[in-house]
């Protein structure tokens, strides 16, 4: 009997073996994936920041950074990217309601119009914009030739071109999870605040809405830090009169040559954004947003 | 709920010709119930018999499509559901995860403007009721299924409604904890100055509870009565069949009566009228198996098929001719092993006359 045992146990031991094995096997190419085009470069790039152009170690990159040029352009990163997940917010919290208030079949349908727009490139979209847009675009043309205006309105190449085009291209990223989430939501739990007292409106509010707080985080998240570092659609759309971070790290490389510089703000910006998510983590636990 | 506030004591509820219809299924099809006030009244029916809807129209989540509710006096077919004043408990207990449980129990005091200080000393008292005394501050997360529905009872009760509407509360329990519950929410009725309207499709735990038992069947009231009127005299083999434990035995018409084995039958109730079928209902716990004549007593000869051990009692499978089985119960007290008849013996079977129900094989 205790030989049996024995043998099992070699077995078992065997399986186990095998198990882990095929664990580390499925994973191992996704992960060497990751370190070398995510981490590599990363380690590349942070490096960079910290050598002058004479190739010495220095913090010259960064004291740079402190320059009135690019201080603007750190608030008017966070402005727009602040206002665009604003916006976002104001036009896919009600839409996302709509969607899990509908039949399943119907919301499945509605959903692929949300996502329509990730069919296409996101320079494809932003020049969809730029033919409403500008000066002789469909909006334009169509407002003169009602006689509504006399002169062409300047709709593209300013700030607010640049929020439309960005607002358009995040939605579906504040939509998602926020309606996961809201599908999830029991319909009894608003039911009993009502049949407990409350009026519909005061139930919304007091139930469904913190109810709803985890997913419109995952989603406020998402958009507010894919806009720091957001580079077609302001860049076009703002016809160089807005100035982004990314704008300012790609001229500093192709007209100034200067991959220090450059480097240094490209670390910058991520370190904000992970300090954002930190923070955001802190304060409403970001793992719980996504495991319910 | 402004008129029925004057006086705090517990409402009656009257259901009038209340018709409820999905497309042409009627749900609800003409149902008319008087709940009296304080009282317990269990909603019973298989699913799909339209016992929460008829909760539902209560609570006001179901609008009918025509009839009459009053609360007391006032009508309340259109009041909207927050303006009806009713405890409610849900199936899915339906707390408020984010909140902890003695805020989920102070919500109702706090819809309805209570001081912050009051909410809580009133809340406290309401866990203390169900036994959850010290637990306020706890997650919900945190809880165990039979504390969630203590607390759902807790907060449907917390602002004292006359009314408290449940829908299945303990239905996701294990047996053991449901048992356990059925009995504490029957003392806890005693202590509230509540009429209670309980559904469930749990005849065991109907019986159990409540102080009468409305059976719903196709979206009609098949019988109204306390449980033991329910349980001895149903008035239809639907009833018959879906409360207790239940063998049906085809009887014959005689005359004005019936007869069972070419012996005729001394009934506890009318013969009933028209020419169809008969059934007799039978009890298994009710049959006896030492059967003395003493003029009140039916008896049915059967052989022993089988004799089966289920801890508190004993089943004998009896055959009863033309392959008709009756199943008797014995307390397994009362079993001694002895006295017990083997297999292929035959037997008489005593069912005393009160105990005897014939029924007609479509309800009148």
């Amino acid at each position: 009997m205790s030989a049996v045992i024995a043998m099992n146990a070699d077995e078992l031991a065997r399986g186990q073996r095998r198990e882990r094995a095929q664990f580390i096997g499925l994973s191992l190419p996704a992960t060497l994936l990751i370190l070398i085009i995510v981490f590599l470069p990363l380690f590349w790039l942070s490096s960079l920041s910290f050598l002058d152009r004479g190739g010495e170690l220095s913090t010259e990159n960064y004291q740079r950074l402190t320059g009135d040029l690019y201080v603007e352009a750190f608030v008017v990163t966070f402005q727009i990217s602040a206002a665009v997940t604003a916006l976002c917010v104001l036009l896919g919290y009600p839409l996302a309601y709509w969607l899990s208030r509908k039949p399943q079949h119907t919301a499945n349908l509605l959903l692929i119009c949300v996502l329509l727009p990730f069919w296409t490139a996101v320079l494809v979209r932003t020049y969809a914009w730029l033919v409403l847009l500008q000066r002789n675009g469909l909006i334009n043309n169509t407002l003169l030739s009602l006689g509504v205006i006399d002169a062409p309105l300047q709709l593209a190449h300013n700030l607010t071109a640049s929020i439309i085009g960005m607002v358009h291209i995040m939605l579906p990223f504040l939509v998602l999870p926020l309606y996961a989430t809201m599908k999830s939501i029991d319909g009894d739990l608003v039911r009993a605040a009502v049949g407990l007292g409350s009026s519909p409106t005061e139930a919304f509010w007091r139930i469904f809405v913190p109810m709803s707080l985890p997913g419109l985080f995952a989603g406020v998240v998402l958009v507010f830090i894919m806009s720091l570092g957001f580079y077609v659609t302001p860049a076009l759309l703002g016809g160089g009169r807005v100035q982004m971070l990314a704008q300012r790290i790609e001229s500093t490389i192709t007209i100034f040559s200067n991959w220090g510089a450059a480097s240094a703000l490209g670390v910058v910006l991520l370190v904000m954004a992970l300090a954002l998510v930190a923070l955001l983590h802190r304060v409403f636990g970001l793992d719980k947003l996504f495991v319910r | 709920m402004a008129a029925a506030a004057a006086s705090s004591q517990s409402l009656p509820i009257t259901v009038s010709n209340l018709v409820k219809a999905y497309g042409d299924l009627r749900v609800l099809d003409d149902v008319s119930i008087a709940i009296r006030p304080g009282e317990f009244m269990t909603l019973l029916g298989p699913s799909g018999s339209g016992k929460t809807t008829l909760l539902m129209a209560l609570a006001g989540f179901v609008s009918p499509e025509s009839g009459s509710i009053r609360f007391g006096e006032q009508e309340m077919i259109t009041t909207s559901p927050h303006k009806r004043g009713v405890g409610m408990v849900f199936q899915s207990y339906a707390l408020f995860p984010f909140m902890s449980v003695v805020e989920n129990v102070a919500y109702p005091l706090k819809i309805r403007g209570v001081s912050p200080a009051e909410q809580k000393s009133r809340a406290e008292a309401a866990l203390e009721m169900v036994k959850l005394g010290g637990y306020g501050g706890r997650r919900i997360n945190q809880l165990s299924g039979g504390q969630k529905q203590r607390v759902a009872l807790a907060r449907a009760m917390v602002f004292e409604p006359r009314i408290i509407l449940m829908d299945e509360p303990l239905s996701a329990l294990d047996k053991k904890l449901r048992e356990h519950m059925q009995i504490e929410l029957k003392q806890l009725h005693q202590k509230l100055d509540a009429t209670i309207v309980y559904v469930t499709h749990d005849q065991r735990e109907a019986l159990t509870m409540s102080d009468r038992i409305a059976v719903i069947n196709k979206g009609r009231i098949a019988q109204l009565d306390e449980p033991k009127a329910l349980y001895r005299r149903p008035n239809s083999l639907f009833v018959a069949d879906f409360i207790g434990e239940t063998v049906l035995l085809p009887v014959q018409r005689e005359g004005d009566g019936v007869s069972l084995q070419g012996r005729k039958l001394k009934l506890a109730t009318p013969t009933p009228s028209g020419n169809g079928p008969l059934q007799l209902v039978i009890r298994p716990e009710l049959l006896q198996l030492d059967a003395g004549d003493d003029g009140d007593t039916n008896t049915i000869a059967g052989v022993v098929r089988q004799t089966i051990y289920q801890g508190d009692s004993v089943l004998l499978i009896i055959d009863a001719g033309d392959g008709r089985e009756v199943s008797v119960r014995i307390a397994t007290s009362r079993a001694g092993q002895a006295s017990l008849p083997d297999s292929g013996s035959r037997i008489a079977l005593g069912l005393h006359r009160d105990d005897t129900v014939v029924l007609a094989e479509q309800a009148p």
